[in-house]
C-alpha cells in the first residue's frame, strides 16, 4: 500500500473536538468534515485535496472515539504521520481505513507542500523534495489488512454483521 | 518476567497463559455498553448481537434530548434494544453517565474486560477491571462477537505517597502528574496506579484518577482491588470476580513517584489538561462559569465537598454556577443528604444527570469569549461550545471557592 501526496503540517496534541466538534453530531452526516480543525486552522476544510497527507507532532489525535479519521477520510487525506499517535484514534484510524505511523522525526523532516512518499507496509517514508528517508515501525499486518480493505465496516458488512 | 495487572487481564481474557508487550491478542470482552451519542453515527446496520444480556445501552452524552437529531439518535437506541431483545437500557429517568452507571449496577468488576467507546472508559481500572475507548465501528464488532483486539502495550507505575493536604483532592493530584509528565506520557502504555496514598483515597477519588488517566493518553490504567474495591463490587452484583494483582517480578517500563503532600490545589489552563499550575499562580482570574459534574467528579463525595464550601453562602452575582450529579442514584443521594438544598439556597443550577456541558451538548455551552472554571477532564479549545471559550479544569473544592468569589480562588482560604 503506497501514498504520494502533498504535506500539510500540524503541531502537537491535535485532538478530536479539533477534528470532530461536539457540536457536529447533531449535524447530517454530510456537512460534518467540514468543521475539522475549523478552531485551530479555519478554512482548512476547503484546502485540503484528495491525497494530501497529514504531517503532525506527538500524540495526535488524543480525545474521544469521535469519527475524526472518518472526516479526514471524507476530506481526502490518504494518511497520517506523526511523532505519536492516540492509541484510540489508531484504532478508529485503522477502522476507518487511514494509514496512520507514528515516526520520530517526521514533524522536521518535511515543510509545509512538500510531497510525501509512504510504503505503509514497510513504514518506509520519503520527503520527495529534500531526498530525506526514515523507516518508521510498521503496522503489524493484520492490521494492515483491515487498512487495505477500507476500514472494518466492509469487512463486518462481508462476513453479514452489518447492512451497509 | 511476570505481567502487570493489564497484562494478566488481557492473557485471561485471552484464554493464554502469557502476553508480551508487542502481543496483539484477541480477547473476549465481559460487557458492552453502548451510549446514546453513538446512535448520532449512521455506520450501518447492525445484523446480530453476541448476547443481548451483556451489552447495556445508557443514555448519557445528552439525556434528555436537546434537540430533534438527538431525540432521532434516542429513538434509533430505544429501537436497537427492542429489536435485539437488550434489557440493560439505562434510559431517561433511570440514567447518568456511562462509567458510574457500570459501577452502580456491578458491570464493573475486579479482573474484568469491557468494551466500551467513550474515551474516559479508562474509569474502570479503579475497579481492577480493564477498559479503555474503543472506536464506533469496533464498537460494533464487539457487540457482534463479543470479541475484540488489544496490541499489549508496556506498563508505565505512578507510586502515590504522602499525606493528602488539607483541600487537595484526588483530582488536583492528577492535574499535576498531566502537567509533570505531560499528556503524552502514556501513549501506548498501560498505567498502574499504586502506594499507600491510593490505599487512603476513597473508591471515588481513585474514579477520578482512573478516569484522567486518558488525559494522559493511558491503554488501561488499573488499581488494585482492596477491601474498598471488593466490598462496593459485591454490594451490587451477586457474580464471581477474580481480583488480579501484579506478579512480583512485573516489567515496569518506569515508576513514578509521587509525594502528594507537596502538591497545591491545581488548576490546568487552557487548551490542555497537561496545562496544570499551582492555583495561587492563577488566581484572581475571572470566571463566568462554573461547572460541576461529569465522569471525573460529580459524584456524591465531590458534591458533599461542593456543599462544605457553598453551605450558607451565596455563589457571586456575576457568576452562574451549574451542579450536574453524575447519575441518578447520585442525584437522589444528594437529595437525601440535603445537598441540593445547599446548592439552590446558594443560587446553583442543579440540573439532571447527563455529560451535558463537559463536552458543550447542552446544560451549560459557553459563548466566545467565556471563561469557565469546571471539574470535567478536558479543556481542549471548542470543549464546551465556542471555539473562543476558555475552559479551566479544577477540583470540586476549587470550583466552589471560585464560585463564591467569582474568580479562580484558592479553596484553603
Amino acid at each position: 500500500m503506497k501514498l504520494r501526496g502533498r504535506v500539510w503540517l500540524f503541531g502537537d496534541s491535535i485532538n478530536t473536538d479539533l477534528m470532530y466538534p461536539g457540536f457536529v453530531t447533531t449535524l447530517p452526516e454530510a456537512e460534518r468534515p467540514k468543521y475539522c480543525m475549523g478552531a485551530n486552522r479555519p478554512g482548512w476544510s476547503e484546502q485540503v485535496r484528495e491525497g494530501d497527507i497529514l504531517v503532525a507532532g506527538k500524540n495526535f489525535g488524543c480525545g474521544s472515539s469521535r469519527p475524526a479519521a472518518k472526516s479526514l477520510r471524507s476530506l481526502g487525506v490518504s494518511g497520517v504521520l506523526a511523532e505519536s499517535i492516540n492509541g484510540l484514534f489508531l484504532r478508529n484510524a485503522i477502522n476507518f481505513g487511514l494509514p496512520a505511523l507514528s515516526l520520530e522525526g517526521v514533524s522536521r523532516m518535511f515543510g509545509e507542500g512538500d510531497i510525501a512518499e509512504v510504503d505503509v507496509g514497510s513504514g518506509y517514508v520519503e520527503n520527495v523534495r529534500t531526498g530525506e528517508t526514515k523507516v518508521a515501525v510498521p503496522l503489524p499486518q493484520a492490521l494492515i489488512h483491515i487498512i487495505a480493505s477500507g476500514g472494518l465496516l466492509p469487512l463486518l458488512i462481508k462476513v453479514g454483521y452489518l447492512k451497509g | 518476567m511476570g505481567m502487570t495487572i493489564a497484562e494478566k487481564i488481557l492473557a485471561n481474557h485471552a484464554g493464554v497463559k502469557k502476553v508480551s508487550p508487542g502481543d496483539i491478542v484477541t480477547v473476549k470482552v465481559d460487557y458492552a455498553f453502548q451510549p446514546d451519542l453513538a446512535f448520532t453515527e449512521d455506520l450501518g446496520e447492525l445484523q446480530k448481537v453476541w448476547d443481548p444480556d451483556r451489552i447495556m445501552i445508557v443514555f448519557d452524552h445528552v439525556a434528555p434530548a436537546a434537540n430533534v437529531a438527538l431525540a432521532e439518535a434516542h429513538k434509533l437506541a430505544r429501537d436497537f434494544a427492542r429489536k435485539f431483545g437488550i434489557k440493560h437500557v439505562y434510559d431517561i429517568g433511570r440514567h447518568g453517565v456511562a462509567h458510574e452507571i457500570m459501577a452502580e449496577n456491578g458491570f464493573l468488576r475486579p479482573g474484568g474486560l469491557i468494551a466500551c467507546p467513550d474515551s474516559h472508559t479508562a474509569t474502570s481500572g479503579a475497579f481492577n477491571c480493564a477498559g479503555r475507548g474503543l472506536g464506533l465501528p469496533e464498537m460494533l464488532y464487539a457487540m457482534a462477537k463479543g470479541e475484540t483486539w488489544f496490541q499489549v502495550c508496556e506498563t508505565l507505575r505512578f507510586k502515590i505517597v504522602g499525606q493528602m493536604p488539607e483541600r487537595v483532592m484526588s483530582k488536583d493530584v492528577i492535574l499535576h502528574i498531566a502537567g509533570r509528565y505531560g499528556t503524552e506520557v502514556a501513549v501506548n502504555k498501560n498505567v498502574e496506579f499504586t502506594g499507600p496514598t491510593v490505599s487512603e483515597w476513597s473508591l471515588s477519588s481513585r474514579i477520578t484518577v482512573a478516569n484522567m488517566a486518558a488525559e494522559l493518553s493511558a491503554e488501561f490504567a488499573l488499581f488494585e482491588a482492596d477491601r474498598k474495591v471488593i466490598d462496593y463490587v459485591s454490594s451490587r452484583t451477586r457474580e464471581a470476580f477474580t481480583p488480579v494483582t501484579p506478579e512480583a517480578d512485573a516489567r515496569y517500563c518506569e515508576t513514578f513517584e509521587i509525594d502528594v503532600s507537596k502538591i497545591e490545589p491545581q488548576v490546568s489552563v487552557p487548551h490542555s489538561p497537561g496545562n496544570s499550575k499551582p492555583v495561587s499562580e492563577v488566581e484572581g482570574t475571572p470566571i463566568d462559569q462554573v461547572f460541576v459534574g461529569s465522569c471525573c467528579n460529580g459524584r456524591l463525595e465531590d458534591l458533599q465537598v461542593v456543599a462544605e464550601i457553598l453551605r450558607g453562602r451565596k455563589v457571586h452575582p456575576d457568576v452562574r454556577m451549574i451542579i450536574t450529579p453524575t447519575t441518578q442514584e447520585t442525584y437522589a443521594q444528594a437529595l437525601e443528604a440535603g445537598l441540593i438544598k445547599v446548592f439552590v439556597d446558594a443560587g446553583a443550577c442543579v440540573t439532571n444527570p447527563t455529560c451535558g456541558a463537559c463536552y458543550g451538548g447542552h446544560l451549560g455551552v459557553l459563548a466566545a469569549g467565556e471563561r469557565c472554571i469546571s471539574t470535567a477532564n478536558r479543556n481542549f479549545q471548542g470543549r464546551m461550545g465556542s471555539k473562543e471559550a476558555f475552559i479551566y479544569l479544577a477540583s470540586p473544592a476549587t470550583a466552589a471557592a471560585s464560585a463564591l468569589a467569582g474568580k479562580i480562588t484558592d479553596p484553603r482560604r
